[in-house]
Order: C-alpha cells, then sequence, then structure tokens
C-alpha cells in the first residue's frame, strides 16, 4: 500500500462525519454522575433490566437465524416469480417506523389481531404483555438485518463449489448445510451480530406492542425512557452509559472475531 | 416586566407572533380547541402545541426546550421546572375512572373486580401524574392490583384498552370520554382521594411572554374553562 495525500476535500467532512455520530456520546460521557454510577448499577431494577434486555435480544436473534438463513439463501439461489416484491417487504421493517411495527403487530398478533385473536382462542396464547413479545418485537425489527447480510454474502460466494457438489449427486439440503453454509459461515455471524445490536436497542416496538413492565417486558430501553420521563435525567444517562458500554463491548468483540477488517 | 406585560395583554394592541405551548397528553382535545379559538380571537398569533407526558415535558424544559407555556397534569411536574414558570395557577381539576371494552364484556364494577383471576389492566407508570393518582386511588381501595404493562401516559394506557389488548384501565374521566366511541367509563369512588389538579403557567425566559401571558388568560377566562368542562374536567 502506498502512502497517499489525503486531500482536504474528502478528509475535512470525512472528519466531519466522525465528529457528529462521537460528539452525542461524549455527551453523553460528559453528563455522566460518575460519583453514583457503581450505586445505580447495583441498583435491582438495573439489572433486571438488563438481564431482559441480553436474554430477549440473544432470542430473537436466535429466531432470526432460524427463519432468516432459509429466506435469504432462497432470494439468493432461486429464481421464482415476484423475488423483487419479496425482496422489498423484507426491507420494509427496515425504514418502518418501529412504533408502525409495534401497532402492526398488535393488529396481527394482538389479543384481537389476525392471527392472535385466533391464537388466543385456540390454545390461549396471547403475545402482549410478555417477554416472548418482546422477542417477537424485537427479531421483527432486527430481522431485514439479518436476510440482508445473509443474501449479501451468498452473492457474493463461489457458486461453483456448490455446482461441483451438485455434480457429484450431492442432493440440495446436503449442498446447503455442507457446502454453503460453511462458505458464507462468517456472513451470517456478521448479520447475527447486527442483528441482535439492533435487537439490544429496539424500543419503539416492543413498548407499542409488548407494553413496559419491569422483569417481564421492560427492557433497558424501555428503562431508559422510563427513567427520563420521571424526570431523573442522571438515572437515565446511567442507564444510557451502560447500554452503550455493553453493545460497544460486544460488537467490537465480535467484530475482530468474525469480520475480517483489514 | 411579564407581568405589567400581561396585564396590558387583555384587550391591549394584538402581539403577533407564535406561542409555543407544552401541555400535559390529557389536555391534547381540550387545547387543540382552545389553541383554535385562541387564535381566531388574536389574529396573527400562532399556537403550537407540544403534548406528552408531563414529567417528560417537564425534563424537556430543564433540559432548555424552548417552550412559552407549560400546562401539567399535577403540581409534582410544575415543581420540578422550579422558578421557571412564573406564578402557576391551577386551572382545572381531573378524576380517573376505569375504561373497559364497549358495552363493558366483563361486568366490571369497580377496582375491586380489577384484581379478576385472568383480567388484563393496563396502568400508568407511578412515574406519570395518572400513574400516580392511580397509585392513590388503588390503596384508598385497599386493592392490590398487578397490571400487565405500565404506559407512559394516559393516551398509551387508553389505546391498550381500545385495541382490546387489555380488558380495562385506569385514565382519566376526560380521556374515557374522548374515546366514547370505543369504550365505556366506570366511575369509582376511591378515585375522588386521588383528584389530579392541572397548573398552568408562563415560563421564565419565554421568547414571547405576552402572547404566552394572552394564552393562559384565555384558559382562565370562562370561554376557556367552558371548553375545558365540556370535555370532562371539573372547574377550580
Amino acid at each position: 500500500m502506498t502512502r497517499q495525500r489525503v486531500p482536504p476535500a474528502l478528509l475535512v467532512p470525512a472528519i466531519g462525519g466522525l465528529l457528529f455520530l462521537v460528539l452525542p456520546l461524549a455527551g453523553l460521557l460528559w453528563r455522566t454522575p460518575w460519583s453514583t454510577l457503581l450505586s445505580r448499577l447495583r441498583e435491582p431494577e438495573v439489572a433486571q433490566a438488563l438481564r431482559l434486555s441480553l436474554l430477549t435480544a440473544s432470542l430473537a436473534t436466535l429466531l432470526c437465524l432460524v427463519l432468516g438463513v432459509p429466506l435469504a439463501w432462497l432470494l439468493a439461489r432461486v429464481t421464482f416469480p415476484g423475488r423483487r416484491l419479496v425482496r422489498a417487504l423484507i426491507t420494509v421493517p427496515l425504514v418502518l417506523p418501529p412504533v408502525v411495527g409495534g401497532i402492526a403487530l398488535l393488529l396481527a398478533l394482538g389479543r384481537r389481531g389476525l392471527l392472535g385473536g385466533w391464537l388466543d382462542e385456540t390454545f390461549g396464547v396471547s403475545l402482549p404483555f410478555t417477554t416472548a413479545g418482546v422477542v417477537v418485537a424485537e427479531a421483527f425489527v432486527a430481522l431485514p438485518f439479518l436476510v440482508i447480510a445473509v443474501e449479501g454474502a451468498l452473492r457474493g460466494a463461489d457458486t461453483r463449489y456448490e455446482e461441483a457438489a451438485a455434480t457429484l449427486g450431492a442432493s440440495r439440503w446436503i449442498t446447503f448445510t455442507h457446502v454453503t453454509l460453511p462458505l458464507v459461515a462468517p456472513g451470517i455471524a456478521a448479520g447475527g451480530v447486527l442483528c441482535w445490536a439492533r435487537a439490544l436497542g429496539e424500543f419503539g416496538a416492543t413498548i407499542t406492542f409488548a407494553g413496559n413492565y419491569p422483569g417481564i417486558t421492560q427492557t433497558m430501553p424501555l428503562a431508559v425512557y422510563q427513567t427520563m420521563e420521571s424526570g431523573d435525567l442522571d438515572g437515565a444517562v446511567v442507564l444510557s452509559l451502560i447500554l452503550l458500554a455493553v453493545s460497544v463491548t460486544i460488537l467490537a468483540a465480535l467484530r475482530d472475531r468474525w469480520l475480517a477488517a483489514p | 416586566m411579564v407581568l405589567t406585560l400581561g396585564l396590558s395583554g387583555c384587550g391591549g394592541p394584538e402581539e403577533k407572533g407564535t406561542v409555543t405551548v407544552f401541555a400535559a397528553a390529557s389536555l391534547t382535545e381540550s387545547f387543540t380547541t382552545l389553541g383554535k379559538q385562541f387564535e381566531a380571537a388574536h389574529q396573527g398569533t400562532t399556537v403550537k402545541f407540544n403534548f406528552a407526558g408531563s414529567s417528560a415535558l417537564a425534563t424537556q424544559i430543564t433540559q432548555g426546550a424552548p417552550a412559552d407555556v407549560f400546562a401539567s397534569a399535577a403540581s409534582k411536574n410544575m415543581a420540578t421546572i422550579g422558578d421557571a414558570a412564573v406564578t402557576p395557577t391551577m386551572f382545572v381539576k381531573n378524576q380517573l375512572v376505569i375504561a373497559t371494552a364497549k358495552g363493558n364484556p366483563k361486568q366490571i364494577t369497580g377496582v375491586a373486580d380489577l384484581t379478576e383471576p385472568g383480567l388484563k389492566v393496563a396502568l400508568c407508570a407511578a412515574e406519570v401524574p395518572c400513574g400516580a393518582a392511580a397509585g392513590t386511588a388503588l390503596d384508598a381501595a385497599g386493592v392490590k392490583l398487578t397490571p400487565v404493562t405500565l404506559e407512559q401516559d394516559v393516551k398509551a394506557a387508553l389505546s391498550k384498552v381500545k385495541l382490546g389488548e387489555v380488558d380495562a384501565a385506569l385514565v382519566y374521566r376526560t380521556d374515557a370520554r374522548t374515546a366514547s366511541a370505543d369504550v365505556d367509563t366506570v366511575e369509582f369512588p376511591e378515585s375522588a382521594k386521588a383528584i389530579n389538579e392541572y397548573p398552568i403557567a408562563v415560563l421564565k425566559g419565554a421568547a414571547n411572554p405576552t402572547g404566552a401571558r394572552q394564552f393562559v388568560d384565555y384558559v382562565l377566562s370562562a370561554d376557556g374553562i367552558e371548553v375545558l368542562t365540556a370535555a370532562g374536567f371539573q372547574a377550580p
């Protein structure tokens, strides 16, 4: 690699962009009441919300992996009518305001919802106000991240290995599990990390669909909002900082492990 | 200074400009109506509203949000902003009711019925006025209740009833009245022990102190109180 002079026309806006992203985080650090940080961390509500957040985000990621990897494979490897429409539909939760997602989930899976009404009457299963409901809300907003990442990895992968396996008599399922999956494993892991991070930060769909109750549906973002609402800015800052630290730590750790950055 | 301007505001030359009003979520409908009437009576003045939970509004104001008037659903939140509020005045009272699905299918007659097994109840979080009032009323009734959710403002709690996701919610009478097409209202005597008093104040450092004072005076006028009582509020 040769060392080049960076043109100021690129360097200045690049630094501006970096500052724009980092400055609000600096504001958070600047305003953190460090002296009471530890005692806040020990409050049972905080630990409870953090535990619930980590649990639901991980379960949501698992759900996304089970549903999303086959969906990505379908989009990348199979030609079928309406594929472009399906791809567009999958990206909808990316641009949809999360509150709208929450309302949509209520109308589909709520007690009087399209499918939820039937679930409630037949099995007595109702998702709102349950931890499972939080997982569903988080998975809804996070799934596109996984599908897009995995589809990209599949499109970038060399299909000659799959063709060779097929020529040697491997079924499509065997080819998928023994050739394709190992080939795009880093892509799946990267998508999974993104998906987990998005699930961890989920707020709007969760509070709308799953409600807010400590220990059952109150994840960290909801706890931050409620603390802010109560006028306890210091408390909200501390909770935000914890959430930020957890996300950054895990993203950084997994990024080095899975995303081979040059 | 603000006071003298305010006194000259009534009947004096009209002050043009925008009045920014931060108001409790439960005031949404009545203040929207009041705002239109005020604009009609004060040509050239526009009223802008920011409706949310009173606690959130108080936090926004202490963090420097540009507001001219603050109308809170509880004096506690007015106290939060301290001397940023210029002479807060009580202007209405509000009482809690039980909102149920249309036709009251679970036949709820009082707060004691809310503890029935399998019944889903939404309350406001204790941090916001409707939640604090609910806590007081339930204590007064001696009812221990585990809600399925603690909503961030009264409108969110009411929505959960409208959607049918909960069987009942404790909300203000005014909000239940606004939603009377979708919900039924059950009055309960213990709510008399938890009446919310709403203060309104011009804010120190208001960009438009004259307009702000005129708006507050309008809310406190006979016309203003008439709109509010029609919505189910009680005069102070």
